[in-house]
């Protein structure tokens, strides 16, 4: 019985409370519709995420005039798939080369290109990001377990302005043979940010 | 200005902690928080430039503390008693009376998904030259202005190498003070590892940042 006298789901996280008390004002103000905020919620936890970039990186390594037009144009290219709107409307794709690794932060906010990449994960807006990755990226990386040569150059992209960059990786040895949709299950996230690499085959 | 948002270079942050399978959300509150800040931005009353100077804002305790989220809420609260939408009684209490008709740039949930693959546009036409060119030298100003800007400190007083021009942009400058546009030539400017961190520097390491045409003088 004394067990039973717990109160906790009535307890608001602080940060529940403020955000509730401030949707409430705001709709009763007339500026903000309920729904509208359901419908971004369900764009975002459903429907754009870095399953989009996968398309976009398995269609530029199966496809190489999508390649060149990537290279010069990656707002009209990936926009040719369906992936625009906010926080792409200005893109660059970036390719990694033997020689090259190339890595992508902000380290003044958070910027980051949603259409092809969805939200940015917690990891990429923390202060321990942003404040190392300009100046020393290979012990992040090793963090991300991920060690290049020593004569690979990095190359850090630092979003200060509204271009929006998408990593291209190279694509992966032995995977001659696959579809586009098999060569897209090979693009994980973190290699669009440049914190990771495509898996590899077995 | 040089708040707590400025962080390349800083130490003291500890690891980086990827999370597998991190979920869009970790709480409800924060998807409600960014469909607040959406719905409020697209009343059109400021730019995104004033939203993030919002955010830079911040105490820098309470910033370092806060999960990103948090910071977008607090922002917004901030943004909204700055200009008079709602009122410091009305955040304490959590309520406002009486209830109003809708706002008409109110965002509609049936518009969500065609607002949000629009975006906005923020290249503008310019009709004049850029003062530089790929190839060209330039410095990073040794500049510390009060508000806001987006060239970061650890380029500042720097040699680089204009690598790609993109033609007029949105001055964040001015736009987020509702001090108009102001578009200017852009350009991504590229500094070599020693050129910032001198003998500290991880070897073979570029970094570039995009900088408008005020930030930059020749070197």
């Amino acid at each position: 019985m004394p067990h039973d006298n717990h109160d906790h789901d009535n307890h608001l996280d602080p940060m529940e409370a403020r955000t509730r008390a401030l949707e409430t004002i705001l709709t009763r103000k007339g500026l903000v519709d309920p729904a509208a905020i359901d419908a971004i919620i369900e764009t975002y936890a459903e429907k754009v995420g870095p399953r989009n970039g996968a398309q976009v990186v398995a269609r530029a390594w199966d496809d190489p005039a999508f390649a060149v037009w990537l290279a010069s144009d990656a707002t009209a290219a990936i926009a040719s798939m369906g992936f625009t709107g906010r926080q792409g409307e200005h893109m660059k794709a970036v390719f990694n080369s033997d020689t090259v690794h190339n890595m992508v932060v902000c380290t003044l906010c958070s910027c980051y290109p949603w259409p092809v990449l969805g939200l940015p994960p917690v990891w990429y807006k923390s202060p321990a990001y942003r404040s190392r990755a300009v100046i020393e990226p290979r012990a992040v990386l090793a963090e991300f377990g991920v060690t290049l040569p020593a004569s690979t150059c990095i190359r850090v992209w630092d979003s200060t302005a509204e271009l929006r960059y998408l990593v291209i990786p190279q694509r992966p040895a032995h995977s001659d043979g696959l579809d586009r949709a098999a060569l897209a299950g090979l693009v994980t996230r973190d290699s669009m940010i440049g914190t990771g690499l495509p898996l590899v085959l077995a | 200005m040089n708040g707590p948002h400025d962080l390349g270079g800083q130490m003291g942050f500890g690891p980086v902690r990827p999370e597998p399978d991190e979920p869009p959300f970790h709480t409800e509150w924060e998807g409600r928080a960014l469909g607040l800040t959406l719905c409020v931005g697209a009343l059109g009353l400021w730019k995104i430039d004033e939203s993030r100077h919002a955010r830079e804002s911040l105490p820098p305790a309470v910033y370092y503390s806060a999960s990103y989220f948090e910071i977008w809420l607090r922002a917004l609260e901030a943004l909204l008693l700055n200009h008079c939408l709602v009122s410091a009684q009305e955040l304490a209490q959590g309520s406002a009376a009486p209830a109003v008709g809708p706002h008409p740039r109110r965002l509609e949930a049936a518009t969500v998904p065609a607002v949000l693959a629009a975006g906005s546009d923020y290249q503008r036409p310019l009709g004049i030259a850029p003062r530089f060119r790929p190839g060209d030298r330039v410095r990073a100003r040794n500049i510390h202005p009060r508000d806001h800007t987006r060239l970061p400190r650890y380029v500042r007083g720097h040699t680089g190498v204009i690598e790609s021009t993109h033609g007029g942009f949105i001055l964040p400058d001015t736009s987020a003070h509702q001090r108009g546009e102001n578009p200017e030539h852009l350009y991504t400017v590229v500094f070599d590892g020693a050129a910032l961190w001198g003998p500290d520097t991880e070897p073979g390491l570029t970094v570039s940042v995009d900088a408008w045409e005020r930030y930059l003088e020749p070197a």
